[in-house]
């Protein structure tokens, strides 16, 4: 379990609970992809935050997509 | 031979794009008691929250019907040792943690950037069927020329089926998803579909076999048995050509019958992605996700369900919630990917990513290829599946 601080909140990750369904990779391509085995990875972009700027809302979008709860979103 | 019960309402499809379940939201605050073909009852969740509800708890909503449940609902008592035999490999019929095993060994086949490296295979064979389409000539029926074969050969080379046998395997898994026939003949279609998965499995445990199924023996041969090996073969054939087919088919006609959508597809390659969304979401082909059982007394939305309950989500309902803005309207320049086309929770369809790649590609080909596309004025150019597990079209004449 990892979480990531935010302005708005906290992007929190549980590859545990991960299924691979990539929605993620759909919709906030700058922020998460795939590892070879399918599960979620977030992309380290020069010690950003992944949960803040521009990507904020397409984070939170995923969080709210995800199907297997492996990606939430805390206030 | 069993006579095929009578389809109960939440199950008929007769509209093109519509049906009695997508109404169904409001009876009793979206939760309507309902009975299956073979006289259970049932409780069919309609709201976009509550399926989602449904869909993400698979801890009080199980995919693991039990045996006297699973019995009446397909109207024969079955031992243990065929439920046994009937959810081997099974995705939808498991739980955690037996699906998070055999889970885990597919989602890296189905991954994006696979699906990716994938797209040049796939388009080279949406044309190769448009090519032919064109050199025999206008009419055409749709499905049988474009709409069901792209999908059965990309998925039988992803998998390692051989094409020639589509014959067989098409009118098997139509037939296990045909609701007017008896419960017992759709098992029995189920069980030779597997059968013949099984006899896949066999031959490439002795010989070099290509796909994921060879992928699946070499890899994990050991660790699989065979039926659990056919079991998820015959999951991922059937899931694989019977979807996409539909979505495909009965999604040309959608646009054919919204032209000014067409327009936006064909002309606007970028608004394809969204138009498939949106297109997921309005046809809703899966009448209900796979049934699921209550593990405990629950409360959903205001009702009260007590444990060992059949629970049914149903997923074009929840696609057009009336919460939405504008459910019944197709709209392709909505963008929203938030629908329920593909379940939810665990059991998120695995090939989603296929089956999206395989429509951003068909779609604008064929609407490119033949920009004048429309039905053929033909008696009847389209016949629906009104009762089938995966609502679409059985054909669709179309000229140009």
């Amino acid at each position: 379990m990892r979480g990531v601080s935010g302005h708005v909140g906290q992007l929190v990750v549980d590859r545990d609970l991960c299924i691979g369904a990539g929605l993620c990779v759909l919709t906030a391509p700058d922020v998460f992809d795939q590892d070879d085995d399918g599960l979620v990875v977030v992309l380290a972009r020069d010690g950003a935050d992944p949960g803040a700027g521009p990507h904020t809302d397409a984070v939170r979008e995923a969080t709210r997509r995800c199907p297997s709860g492996a990606l939430t979103w805390q206030e | 031979m069993t006579e095929a019960p009578a389809l109960p309402w939440y199950l008929r499809r007769e509209g093109e794009f519509d049906s009695a379940a997508l109404r169904a939201h409001d009876q009793d605050g979206g939760i309507a008691r309902v009975t299956t073909p073979n006289g259970v009852e049932a409780w069919l969740v309609t709201r976009l929250a509550d399926v989602r509800e449904v869909l993400a708890d698979a801890h009080r909503f199980s995919n693991v019907i039990p045996l006297p449940l699973a019995s009446r609902i397909q109207g024969q008592e079955l031992t243990p040792a065929q439920l046994r035999l009937n959810r081997a490999g099974n995705l939808l019929s498991a739980d955690p943690p037996d699906h998070t095993r055999l889970r885990r060994l597919l989602t890296p086949f189905f991954t994006v950037r696979r699906m990716r490296r994938l797209e040049p295979r796939i388009a080279e064979i949406v044309t190769a069927h448009l090519d032919a389409m064109e050199r025999s000539g206008p009419p055409v029926d749709l499905v049988e020329a474009f709409a069901l074969p792209v999908p059965s050969l990309v998925i039988c080379e992803l998998l390692g089926v051989p094409y020639d046998d589509r014959g067989d395997f098409q009118r098997l898994a139509n037939r296990l998803l045909d609701l007017s026939l008896a419960p017992r003949e759709r098992s029995q279609a189920f069980l030779d579909s597997r059968a013949y998965l099984g006899t896949l499995v066999d031959r490439a445990r002795v010989e070099p076999w290509p796909g994921i199924l060879g992928d699946l023996v070499r890899e994990h041969g050991d660790d699989l048995s065979r039926e659990e090996l056919a079991g998820i073969g015959n999951l991922l054939l059937i899931a694989g050509h019977e979807t996409t087919a539909n979505m495909l088919g009965l999604g040309t006609l959608a646009l054919l019958r919204h032209p000014e959508q067409l327009r936006l597809v064909r002309d606007h390659p970028e608004r394809v992605e969204a138009a498939v969304e949106e297109l997921l979401r309005w046809l809703g082909i899966v009448t209900t996700a796979f049934s699921r059982v209550t593990t405990e007394p629950v409360v959903l939305g205001e009702q009260s369900i007590p444990a060992g309950e059949l629970v049914l989500a149903c997923l074009p309902a929840a696609n057009r919630d009336p919460d939405l803005p504008h459910p019944d309207v197709l709209d392709v320049t909505r963008g929203a990917i938030g629908h329920l086309a593909f379940g939810h929770g665990l059991h998120h369809c695995l090939g989603a990513p296929l089956a999206r790649m395989e429509m951003r590609l068909a779609f604008p080909a064929l609407l490119r290829r033949f920009p004048d596309l429309h039905l053929a004025e033909t008696e009847a150019p389209v016949v629906l599946r009104t009762a089938s597990v995966v609502h679409g079209v059985t054909s669709l004449l179309v000229a140009w």
